[in-house]
């Protein structure tokens, strides 16, 4: 069976500019109801259709999971990427249709945890909007610590104090302020989980820290979406569909499968889910591998992709799909 | 029209009968002549009317029988249900998922009425009217695993997903075939799974756990098992072996009909949506040899299932100490007409 999600329609009901950088979305269902249930973390896949071509990209729930009369994500524009957050920022306003996919969670709490200690960089902060109010509506244990370049930045900073208090902690780069990461890593209770959302660098850095201070792996959570990054054009060979084709500049591998009628799993388009894994049967060149879920030696094996966000260079590529 | 339930037991004088109708919406698993063991995995969406796949979660004349039978295992031995503390949420989305699939498929039987957090369930097969509060385990008799799935048919097992794994974390489990919750609990995938043979391939279980940790919220998934009990027993656990394991040994050619049940497990596995857990519920299905042989094509193919079954199978099913007496007397069903492809019993 495939392993896509299942699809909703649903109309944009605004679209809120919540500083120079994002745009917040909201959308209910084109039908009236009620969209799914959903638990904190998990994002949907937003289609976006620009004339031509089709683009998948998963954004984070930040709306409550306690309501779920409409859904809200936020968009960061990144004006180099590959176009999918300036069709958002440029493209979408209210009364628009749209499809989006149903929730999925890659990015779940820990209920054993007795305390949460949330560390966000930038719009790494969306997942989080949606974990603190779950953990909220339920007295749970948490703590955030948000870090971004400037105050005008520090996207939300504003709600979650309004909302939490003491319980957000923010730092200001240009401020000169500094997350305190050893120290707030060294004087945690007994049973605490932390979970981290942001760039990749910070990611790896709370990890290293976090490891080196002998947190166990299992109680140390991240979300490490990778988005699909341009890059020069290639030719692939599909064997099993027996199609040739070519991955455009601006395009995803997968996105291009897709674009050939094929409808190969995916969860995340981001790296981090191991749906959309392919077999590689020859090769002749390079492979720019991207995602986080193959290991270190398959990557060098030269054995698989991961299409969603991994790319080549080279005179030939033959995938078993 | 509604379900006419049936008054029955499962244990001492064993008075469980399937009707003619039920008899004839069996969940039959051979859609050929011959059993390979496989993991057949496929979406679990409605089916045909009068099927079991009729409605996703599946109500049938043994309802009130079988949920007292379970009650009398709770009595005894209350551990077949169990919650960790974290599965509290897991426990509200089964709540939910259950009396919303009930009250959707059987209006007549069963009712629920939302406004916010105030929820008014009525299951009139049960006799149960009770307002409680979404949330509020205060406001509830038992746990709300353990309330709605001492209104519900089947086990249930709800696991975690944490750290690219499942954890059996709760569950109740008074129907089962040969396994046990309390020793479970708190394992993971590969723990559990861990007294299985033929499947010693690693690579069976990775497929099946990565298959398990993408199901999707609104996109269910099953599958079948089957194995056979002597006697119309729903409570086959291990703790319980003294008791049942020696009926094995009472099968005669004379008492065949009566006493030999082909039991087929229809195992579906869903995503919860506030806690991101899974639930697998197994709903056990008997059918007495005297009943399934009035369908001749059943009566032929399962004959030729049995007696071509291989012995590794047989062993790890439990059914070599009467297989043969089985297959001898299903004999005469089969006079060696060709077997139409499909499931159905026709
Ligand atoms: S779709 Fe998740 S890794 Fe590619």
């Amino acid at each position: 069976m495939s392993a896509g999600t299942r699809k909703i329609d649903v109309i944009v009901t605004d679209v809120v500019p919540v500083n120079e950088l994002v745009k917040r979305f909201h959308f209910q269902r084109t039908d009236g109801q009620l969209l799914p249930t959903f638990s904190g973390g998990a994002h949907v896949v937003v289609e976006m259709r620009d004339d031509d071509r089709t683009r998948l990209n998963p954004y984070s729930l930040m709306s409550s999971p306690l309501d779920t009369r409409d859904y809200t994500i936020s968009v960061r524009r990144d004006d180099t990427g590959r176009g999918g957050s300036l069709f958002m920022h440029q493209r979408v306003n209210p009364g628009m249709r749209m499809v989006i996919s149903s929730p999925v969670n890659l990015f779940s709490l820990d209920l054993r945890a007795r305390k949460h200690l949330m560390i966000a960089g930038g719009i790494g902060i969306t997942p989080f909007m949606a974990q603190t109010s779950q953990l909220a509506g339920d007295a749970g244990n948490f703590e955030l610590h948000y870090t971004c370049r400037t105050e005008t930045l520090a996207t939300y900073a504003d709600v979650l104090k309004g909302r939490y208090g003491r319980r957000i902690h923010l730092y200001r780069d240009d401020q000169g302020e500094r997350l305190p990461l050893e120290q707030l890593l060294a004087s945690q209770p007994l049973g605490t989980h932390l979970y981290i959302c942001g760039p990749a660098g910070m990611i790896e850095w709370v990890r290293r820290t976090a490891a080196e201070a002998g947190w166990p792996d299992d109680t140390v959570h991240f979300e490490h979406f990778a988005a699909p990054q341009p890059g020069k054009p290639f030719d692939v060979t599909l064997a099993i569909s027996g199609k040739q084709i070519r991955v455009s500049e601006q395009q995803s591998l997968l996105e291009a499968i897709e674009a050939a009628g094929i409808d190969p799993p995916y969860l995340c388009r981001g790296g981090v889910c191991g749906q959309c894994e392919t077999k590689v049967i020859s090769y002749d060149g390079n492979f720019l591998h991207n995602d986080h879920w193959l290991s270190e030696e398959e990557h060098q094996s030269g054995r698989k992709i991961m299409p969603c966000v991994s790319r080549f260079e080279g005179k030939s590529l033959v995938l078993e799909r | 029209m509604g379900i006419n339930f049936r008054k029955e037991t499962f244990r001492d004088d064993f008075s469980f009968r399937n009707s003619p109708e039920q008899i004839r919406r069996f969940p039959f698993p051979f859609h050929e002549d011959s059993y390979m063991y496989a993991v057949n995995i496929e979406p679990h969406t409605p089916g045909p009317k009068n099927t079991v796949f009729e409605h996703l979660i599946d109500v049938d004349e043994h309802y009130i029988s079988e949920m007292e039978d379970r009650a009398l295992v709770l009595a005894e031995d209350p551990l077949r249900c169990q919650s960790l503390p974290h599965m509290t949420l897991a426990g509200w989305d089964l709540l939910e998922l259950l009396m919303t699939q009930k009250a959707e498929s059987y209006p007549e039987h069963f009712s629920l009425t939302r406004d916010g957090d105030n929820w008014h369930w009525i299951n009139r097969p049960l006799g149960i009217d009770d307002r409680f509060t979404f949330g509020d385990v205060s406001t509830l008799p038992y746990g709300p695993m353990a309330y709605i799935t001492r209104q519900s048919q089947g086990d249930f097992c709800v696991l975690d997903q944490r750290d690219g794994n499942l954890w059996m974390d709760a569950g109740i489990v008074t129907t089962q075939a040969d396994w046990s919750l309390d020793f479970d609990i708190g394992m993971n995938f590969f723990e559990w799974h861990a007294p299985v043979p033929l499947a010693h391939d690693m690579g069976i279980f990775n497929r099946a756990l990565k298959f398990l940790t993408n199901i999707q919220q609104g996109q269910p998934a099953r599958r079948f098992n089957w194995t056979m009990t002597i006697n119309p027993r729903l409570d086959t656990s291990p703790e319980n072996y003294h008791k049942w394991g020696v009926d094995r040994t009472t099968v005669t050619p004379e008492n065949v009909g009566q006493k030999v049940h082909l039991r087929v497990e229809l195992q579906t596995f869903w995503r919860l949506p506030r806690s991101n857990a899974l639930v697998f519920p197994i709903r056990c299905y008997l059918i007495k040899m005297d009943e399934l042989v009035t369908s001749p094509k059943w009566a032929r193919r399962f004959h030729r299932v049995l007696r071509d079954l291989p012995n590794e199978l047989a062993e790890y099913k439990g059914l070599t100490r009467y297989r043969q007496t089985v297959v001898e007397w299903l004999s005469q069903y089969d006079d060696g007409a060709p077997t139409s492809s499909g499931f159905g019993p026709d």
